[in-house]
C-alpha cells in the first residue's frame, strides 16, 4: 500500500428515518478544519433512500462534494447494504481519513468496513488532530475514562475512527458555500450476510435529548433522593435547560439512563452546566469538562468537582436552589415586562 | 445447536485508581472479571443450552491468567472452554485480536457466536463486527432479546431512538447488551469441578491456520502513540457563604456571560 495514494477526509453521513443526525455535521465541521491543514477536500457519503433533498445542505455545513448512495435496500439502516455501500465509497474516493460519528450505527458499520478493508480503526475519539508527518492523531478514553490514548495508523490507509457526538462542533451554516454533488453508481449484491427487519419502533416517549440542551442542570449522589431532584427541575425550567444526572443519581433511581452524562453516559458540551451535588468522578467530568461555563455546588469543600468548576460555590444544593430560582424568576419576569 | 462464546477478561475500571503522584494507574490488587456484556452473552448461550440442549464452547484471547476467567465460565455451565494465548497474539488491536479469534473460530463448528458488545477496559465495541466479517456471516450488535427459532434468531436490535425486530438465519454472530439477562452465578459442583477435573484447553499460533503477519502487534494497523491521564483545567473562583448570598453569586457570574 502506497500511502501517497489516499488523499482527503470522507465522513459518512448518518440519517435516521430520512433526518440527518446532528454528529454527522459535527463531523463535517471537524473534517472541515482537518482538510484545510492538510489542504485537501471533505467529501460527504450521503447514505439511504431517497436522500438526496439533503445533500445541498451537507456542503453548507463544510463538505467540497457530496456522494448520494441511493437505493431501496437502504431505507432503514442494516450492516450489510451499508457496508457495500460504504466500502465502494471508500474505494472510489480513496480518502486517507474516514470519520463516522460513534453512535449505536457508526459503531456497527465501521468495524465492519474496516475489517473489509483491512485497515485500523479507533473507537469513540474525543480529540482529532494532524501530526508534523500528517499523520491523524486520535485521542480516546479508555479504562472508564481513566487514561486517554493516542492512537496512530502509521502504514495503513485510510485512518478511520469513530467520533462521540457532541465532542466536534458544526461549523456555522453557509448558504453561499459551494459544492459539489455526485449520484454514485451503487451496486448491492444480495448475499448470506442479509438479514430481515421484521420492524421498527421508535421509542414511543418522546425523549429529549441532553446533548442537544444548551443549558443542563445536573445532580448527583449529594440530591439526596428523587424528590429532592424537583428543585433541579425548577432550576431548569426557569432557564430553559434540562435535567441531567451523574451515574451514581442515575444508579440510585433518581433519573433515567438516556440522562446520564459520563464516560458511560453521554458526552454534553451546554454553554451553562450546573453540577449539583456531584463528587467529579472522572468518568463524570469525561462527559461535561468542555461545557462553556461550569458551575458546581457541593458542601464538601475538597470535592474533586471544583478543579473543573469556572464558579464553586461551597454550600448546601438544598438551601440555595431556592434563593437562586426565586431570584432568576424575578429576572424573567423583569424582562417579561420590558418585552 | 452448537454456540461459541467469546469473552474478555477486564480489570474491574470501577476498581481501578490513578496515582495522585505518578498519574499512572494502579493496577495492583485490582481485581479481573468476566467483562459484563460478555457475561450477560454467555448466560444467553447458556438458556438455550437449558432450553434446547445448546452446545456452548467458550473461548477467550489473553494471557495465561485469563483461564481463571474461563473457570468462570465452566462452572457456570459451559461445555467447553478455550485459551487462545502466545506471544505471538500480544499487542493486537481490535483487528488483528478479531483476526485471530476468527481464525480459532473456523476450527470449531458453530451456529450462533455470540460476543458482548463492548468490553469495559478497552469500550471499543469493534471485535464483534470484525470477526463476523472475517467469518463472512451476518452481525447483529446491541442485541438487547433473542429467541430461537430452530433455523434462525429473532432479535430485538437497540439503538438510541428505538429498536429494531430482525429476523436472522444461522450461523450468525451476536454481540450482546448487559440488559440482555442478568448472569447466573458458579454452581459449586461446577466451581469444584473447574478446580479438580477441568483441563483448559490452550490453543497456540500453531493450532489456527492464519497469517503471521496479521497476528498481534505486528498484525495491527493501529499503534499508541503515546498515553496519558488528563490534567484538570485550572480551576476557578470558590465561593462561600450564606444560601443567599451563593444564590446571588451565581446570578452575578451568568450575568457576566450573559446567560441570563
Amino acid at each position: 500500500m502506497n500511502i501517497n495514494d489516499y488523499s482527503g477526509v470522507l465522513v459518512y453521513v448518518e440519517q435516521r428515518l430520512n433526518e440527518v443526525q446532528n454528529v454527522s455535521l459535527e463531523l463535517l465541521g471537524k473534517g472541515r478544519k482537518i482538510a484545510d491543514e492538510l489542504g485537501v477536500q471533505v467529501t460527504a457519503a450521503l447514505i439511504g433512500k431517497n436522500i438526496e433533498k439533503h445533500a445541498r445542505l451537507l456542503v453548507e455545513y463544510g463538505a467540497d462534494k457530496v456522494i448520494i448512495l441511493d437505493h431501496d435496500s437502504l431505507e432503514l439502516y442494516s450492516t450489510e447494504p451499508y457496508t457495500q455501500a460504504m466500502v465502494q465509497a471508500v474505494q472510489s474516493e480513496s480518502p486517507e481519513i474516514v470519520l463516522f460519528g460513534a453512535t449505536s450505527i457508526g459503531r456497527d458499520l465501521a468495524p465492519r468496513v474496516s475489517a473489509r478493508l483491512l485497515t485500523g480503526l479507533t473507537a469513540d475519539c474525543t480529540s482529532l488532530e494532524i501530526s508534523e508527518e500528517r499523520m491523524l492523531l486520535m485521542t480516546r478514553p479508555a479504562f472508564g475514562g481513566n487514561i486517554m490514548a493516542t492512537i496512530v495508523s502509521p502504514d495503513h490507509r485510510p485512518q478511520m475512527s469513530t467520533v462521540r457526538p457532541g465532542v466536534m462542533t458544526k461549523m456555522e451554516r453557509d448558504a453561499q458555500r459551494v459544492g459539489e454533488i455526485i449520484h454514485f453508481p451503487l451496486q448491492i449484491v444480495k448475499n448470506n450476510n442479509f438479514v430481515e427487519i421484521l420492524s421498527f419502533e421508535k421509542e414511543t416517549e418522546e425523549k429529549q435529548d441532553i446533548q442537544e440542551a444548551t443549558i443542563l442542570v445536573s445532580g448527583g449522589r449529594g440530591v439526596g433522593s428523587k424528590e429532592n431532584f424537583t428543585l433541579l427541575y425548577d432550576l431548569a425550567d426557569s432557564l430553559g435547560g434540562l435535567v441531567s444526572a451523574s451515574r451514581a443519581a442515575v444508579d440510585s433511581g433518581w433519573m433515567d439512563h438516556d440522562r446520564q452524562v459520563g464516560q458511560t453516559g453521554k458526552t454534553v458540551r451546554p454553554n451553562l452546566y450546573f453540577a449539583c451535588g456531584i463528587s467529579g468522578a472522572i468518568q463524570h467530568v469525561a462527559g461535561m469538562e468542555e461545557a462553556e461555563l461550569i458551575v458546581a455546588i457541593n458542601k464538601d469543600k475538597g470535592a474533586k468537582i471544583f478543579e473543573y468548576a469556572d464558579l464553586g460555590i461551597v454550600g448546601d444544593v438544598h438551601k440555595i436552589l431556592p434563593f437562586l430560582i426565586e431570584e432568576i424568576k424575578k429576572i424573567n419576569l423583569t424582562k417579561k415586562i420590558q418585552d | 445447536m452448537k454456540i461459541v462464546v467469546c469473552i474478555k477478561q477486564v480489570p474491574d475500571t470501577n476498581e481501578v485508581k490513578l496515582d495522585p503522584k505518578t498519574g499512572t494507574l494502579i493496577r495492583d490488587g485490582v481485581p479481573s472479571i468476566i467483562n459484563p456484556d460478555d457475561k450477560a452473552g454467555l448466560e444467553a448461550a447458556l438458556r438455550l443450552k437449558d432450553q434446547y440442549g445448546a452446545h456452548v464452547t467458550v473461548i477467550t484471547m489473553g494471557p495465561p491468567q485469563a483461564k481463571v476467567a474461563l473457570q468462570e465460565a465452566y462452572a457456570m455451565g459451559a461445555d467447553r472452554v478455550i485459551l487462545l494465548t502466545d506471544r505471538v497474539f500480544a499487542g493486537a488491536d481490535t483487528l488483528a485480536t478479531s483476526t485471530t479469534i476468527a481464525a480459532a473460530l473456523q476450527k470449531l463448528e458453530f451456529d450462533l457466536v455470540i460476543t458482548g458488545r463492548q468490553a469495559i477496559d478497552g469500550d471499543t465495541a469493534q471485535v464483534g463486527p470484525q470477526i463476523a466479517e472475517h467469518l463472512n456471516i451476518p452481525q447483529i450488535s446491541y442485541v438487547s432479546a433473542f429467541e430461537n427459532h430452530g433455523d434462525h434468531a429473532i432479535v430485538k436490535r437497540s439503538f438510541e431512538d428505538g429498536f429494531q425486530k430482525i429476523k436472522v438465519s444461522y450461523p450468525c454472530l451476536i454481540t450482546a447488551l448487559s440488559e440482555l439477562n442478568e448472569a447466573r452465578y458458579m454452581s459449586v459442583m461446577g466451581l469444584l469441578d473447574a478446580h479438580r477435573i477441568l483441563e483448559i484447553e490452550t490453543w497456540g499460533f500453531s493450532d489456527i491456520d492464519a497469517d503471521i503477519e496479521r497476528m498481534g502487534l505486528k498484525g495491527s494497523p493501529t499503534k499508541v502513540k503515546k498515553s496519558f491521564t488528563k490534567g484538570a483545567k485550572s480551576a476557578g473562583k470558590m465561593v462561600e457563604g450564606s444560601p443567599k448570598e451563593l444564590a446571588i453569586a451565581i446570578v452575578d457570574k451568568l450575568h457576566e456571560k450573559f446567560m441570563i
